[in-house]
């Protein structure tokens, strides 16, 4: 279980604790959060998931594979933090984790 | 001459009285007579993964499931798009390079050039202007006598919309509708309506026309103009593709067809199921914030481009079957959006429905479609226009549609309109 700060781009915060072993876009999509389109359904295969890390958690967050470099092409506004949140599985290491949305996924 | 005039559809297998190994939904008839629903629901039943081999095609795979397509879309180092995408396999010599049947490294490279054209910071700056056009065409329609909705609206709003992703000069843009149609009539989609010769003819024509518009948009240095010759022109990695005939006009193919068959027909497409479904369309009328996401229900539910094929790089299992190096498989996509095991009463179309951009008509992984926001834009303005203009939008007669295992095409959708009172 981990407790994660979903902040919307309008800076809107979302509280919510998440169970180890979904993903983030999960924890997201499960607690009603807006902001995360997860068209796929989890298959890093849209892109519709993107969302930013907190700097002090990248080191936790775990390395991109090529798939998700790939897939992060077709987002908007990629930043070195952009992650596709399907990729990110929740652990309780992450508890306190912040991330942060973007205006849009489509 | 058409085959079809002489052609009578019940001539076309019943797929349920046809021994299930010899089942082959590729005929490009059995989907301009909307016979192929039968043939995909008894193999997503009974042989989701199916072999087929006939002379025209010959050896494919079909998958028919969402979950299996999404396998197949997402393992692009095991089932390549080269050197097409549609089931059958191009004369040798006129094979068109273009990203969507290339791998990575150069499919990435090609793709992420023109890419920014359809990207959300462009449509924001096209969005007024779309807006307007999408207002000229439904205010200048007959109201009250019959016409063809297909040539009037659907092919009017996405053949301007293309014109300007392009910057084509405006008053030549039906030449984009007429080159994309020439593009997708073909035997390699099931379709005989015209001999390979005549077809290469034209879209040599359209490599001409577009060769004129290239030389005039060289040298705008690393600013370029956002429209795709200008972007392609301009970038290092493809200023030379000009000197690369088949190349470049594979990639205006690839363009042209994927800004003009895709949307038009869901825009026709929209029409045609509201009129089958009279309380999704009172529940649009009551409430049109739903136009958002009835777009999403609405490309489901048409799935403009029914397949996408690939081809097994090596030895691999899929669904329990053994695929073999170097056999094609097709996705196909309008299936998969009828899989009831993967998508909620996916046989009624429900304007409101949850999750409704859970679907495959882009497909996924690094080929889905690079103009989907384009496409969803144009739809969910029109429809907004259309319901602050008129009540019914009434089709008053059956559709004709395109012979094509590829294209989910319209031909002729006559509607009569109705204003708002």
């Amino acid at each position: 279980m981990a407790r994660i700060t979903y902040i919307e781009h309008t800076g809107k915060e979302h509280v919510v604790e998440v169970q180890s072993g979904l993903s983030i876009m999960e924890g997201a999509v499960k607690n009603m959060v807006p902001g995360i389109d997860a068209d796929c359904g989890g298959a890093c295969a849209c892109a519709t998931c993107h969302l930013y890390v907190d700097e002090a958690f990248l080191n936790k967050t775990g390395e991109k594979d090529a798939m998700e470099e790939s897939m992060l092409d077709f987002a908007e506004d990629v930043k070195p933090e952009s992650r596709l949140s399907c990729q990110i599985e929740v652990t309780d290491e992450l508890d306190g984790l912040i991330v942060r949305l973007p205006v849009s996924q489509h | 001459m058409s085959v079809a005039e002489t052609f009578d559809p019940s001539e076309l297998p019943d797929p349920y009285a046809t021994p299930i190994e010899e089942l082959d939904p590729s005929d490009g008839r059995l989907f301009e007579h909307q016979k192929h629903w039968a043939y995909f629901e008894r193999l997503r039943k009974e042989d989701p993964v199916h072999l087929s081999e006939n002379e025209e095609f010959g050896r494919f795979w079909n998958v028919t499931k969402f979950k299996d397509i999404l396998a197949v879309d997402t393992n692009h180092q095991v089932f390549s798009s080269e050197p097409s995408i549609v089931i059958g396999d191009p004369p040798e010599d006129f094979t068109l390079p273009m990203f969507i049947a290339m791998d990575p490294p150069k499919h990435d490279v090609q793709r992420k050039i023109v890419a920014p054209t359809a990207a959300p910071a462009n449509l924001i700056v096209l969005e007024p202007m779309i807006r307007e056009r999408v207002c000229n065409i439904l205010d200048s329609l007959p109201i009250g006598e019959k016409f063809n909705w297909v040539d009037k609206v659907s092919i009017e709003l996405t053949t301007q919309m293309l014109a300007t992703l392009f910057d084509f000069p405006f008053e030549d843009r039906r030449l984009l509708t007429h080159w994309s149609d020439v593009a997708t009539t073909t035997d390699q989609v099931g379709n005989n309506y015209m001999e390979e010769e005549e077809r290469k003819r034209i879209l040599w024509e359209c490599y001409d026309y577009f060769v004129k518009l290239w030389e005039q948009r060289t040298d705008q240095g690393d600013k370029p103009k956002m429209d795709f010759v200008s972007l392609l022109a301009n970038n290092p990695e493809t200023k030379e593709m000009v000197k690369n005939p088949l190349e470049y006009l594979g990639n205006l193919i690839l363009l042209i067809v994927g800004g003009n068959d895709t949307t038009r027909n869901s825009i026709s497409g929209g029409v045609l199921a509201l009129n089958q479904h009279p309380k999704e369309y009172d529940k649009l009328r009551a409430d049109p914030s739903v136009i958002p996401n009835m777009v999403s229900e609405i490309i489901r539910w048409q799935t403009p481009l029914a397949h996408m094929r690939r081809v097994a790089t090596q030895d691999t299992e899929l669904g329990g079957k053994q695929i073999k190096k170097g056999d094609k498989v097709v996705m196909w996509y309008i299936s998969g959006n009828r899989d009831e095991t993967e998508i909620d009463r996916a046989n009624d179309f429900l304007i409101d429905r949850e999750k409704a951009r859970h679907h495959i008509a882009f497909g996924f992984g690094i080929h889905r479609c690079m103009g989907n926001r384009v496409a969803e834009m144009q739809l969910k303005i029109l429809w907004e226009e259309i319901m602050k203009r008129f009540d019914f939008v009434e089709v008053v007669g059956e559709p004709e549609r395109l012979q094509s295992n590829f294209v989910m095409g319209f031909v002729d959708l006559p509607v009569v309109l109705h204003p708002k009172k």
